[in-house]
């Protein structure tokens, strides 16, 4: 099982019931247009961090956020409803922060960086014994915040696109899968080369922020 | 019949330890290799820090007035055209 204090991140505490939301859609595709304000609000906030997780600019991110948002408006009766709508939506976020990284000439692509899903790769973790724990509480730091979204952006296209919407959205696995068009177990690969390398790259920066216990955190099993 | 697990083994499986995707057998061979290595302990507990940092909604500033200026470029798209599917 996933930590709850993780989970209770996940969008799913902010989305409506899809019953609700489907019949919302059924109302503003037959007229009612200004409940789309009304739709749109709980995901308002994870279009944004989608978006500012790959582009790492907060101007941008917000540009980039309202034309996801337009887009959703605009093409919602291509909505089918297999998905979740919030699934629908982190998609075309997803898109949108990827036409916007296309256009960047200094984009690291996965043909540089990422491998096949069946390649073993060497994803040796930075090795240490100092860091157990950045507790949340250092959040409040403005540099720490950075650090995290910096190594974010900083994956490769294929991890990151993991690694956001499980670990930072909060989707499931299935829902990842089908929201990226790839298997679930693409998606565990990828996730952990994602954690992987997050963990290596945040190493020497972060080290600083730990608290340095002996013993291991609790409440693993 | 007991099972020996190697530090190299523990790293490909951090990922589903964290998420709790082990069988349980393995995972008892994972904690004993964890009470005895520090590097591992370290590595899977640093990684998992890293979910649960990732996921506090105070890593994201979401800049002031974000939502009004969201609902307002919306507001004028709804005014002008209906959804469609193209």
């Amino acid at each position: 099982m996933r930590d709850s204090r993780i989970m209770s991140q996940s969008m799913d505490r902010k989305a409506n019931g899809k019953a609700e939301e489907d019949a919302l859609i059924a109302r503003i595709l037959a007229g009612e247009r200004d409940l789309f304000h009304e739709l749109i609000r709980p995901y308002e906030r994870i279009v944004y961090r989608m978006v500012y997780s790959m582009l790492g600019h907060e101007a941008e991110a917000e540009d980039a956020a309202q034309t996801a948002v337009i887009h959703a408006y605009t093409h919602l009766a291509s909505y089918r409803g297999e998905s979740r709508f919030s699934t629908w939506l982190v998609t075309i976020a997803l898109n949108e922060g990827r036409v916007r990284l296309r256009k960047r000439s200094a984009l690291r692509e996965d043909s540089i960086d990422a491998l096949g899903d069946d390649t073993p790769g060497d994803f040796t973790p930075a090795l240490l014994t100092d860091w157990r724990e950045i507790p949340s509480a250092a959040l409040e730091r403005k540099e720490l915040r950075e650090q995290l979204i910096k190594a974010m952006s900083e994956l490769p296209a294929i991890y990151r696109d993991v690694f956001v919407m499980r670990d930072v959205e909060g989707l499931d696995i299935e829902e990842t899968a089908r929201g990226l068009s790839i298997t679930p177990a693409s998606v565990k690969v990828r996730l952990h080369r994602a954690r992987r390398m997050m963990q290596k790259n945040l190493a020497p920066v972060l080290k600083g922020y730990a608290s340095k216990s002996k013993g291991r955190i609790g409440g693993w099993s | 019949m007991v099972m020996r697990i190697d530090c190299k083994h523990v790293w490909d499986l951090i990922s589903s330890y964290i998420d709790g995707e082990i069988e349980p057998e393995l995972r008892k061979e994972i904690d004993r290799h964890l009470d005895h290595c520090s590097i591992c302990s370290a590595t899977i507990d640093s990684t998992r820090n890293i979910v649960v940092l990732v996921a506090d909604e105070r890593v994201y500033e979401i800049p002031a007035g974000f939502s009004k200026r969201l609902h307002e470029r919306l507001d004028e798209v709804i005014h002008g055209e209906a959804p469609s599917s193209h």
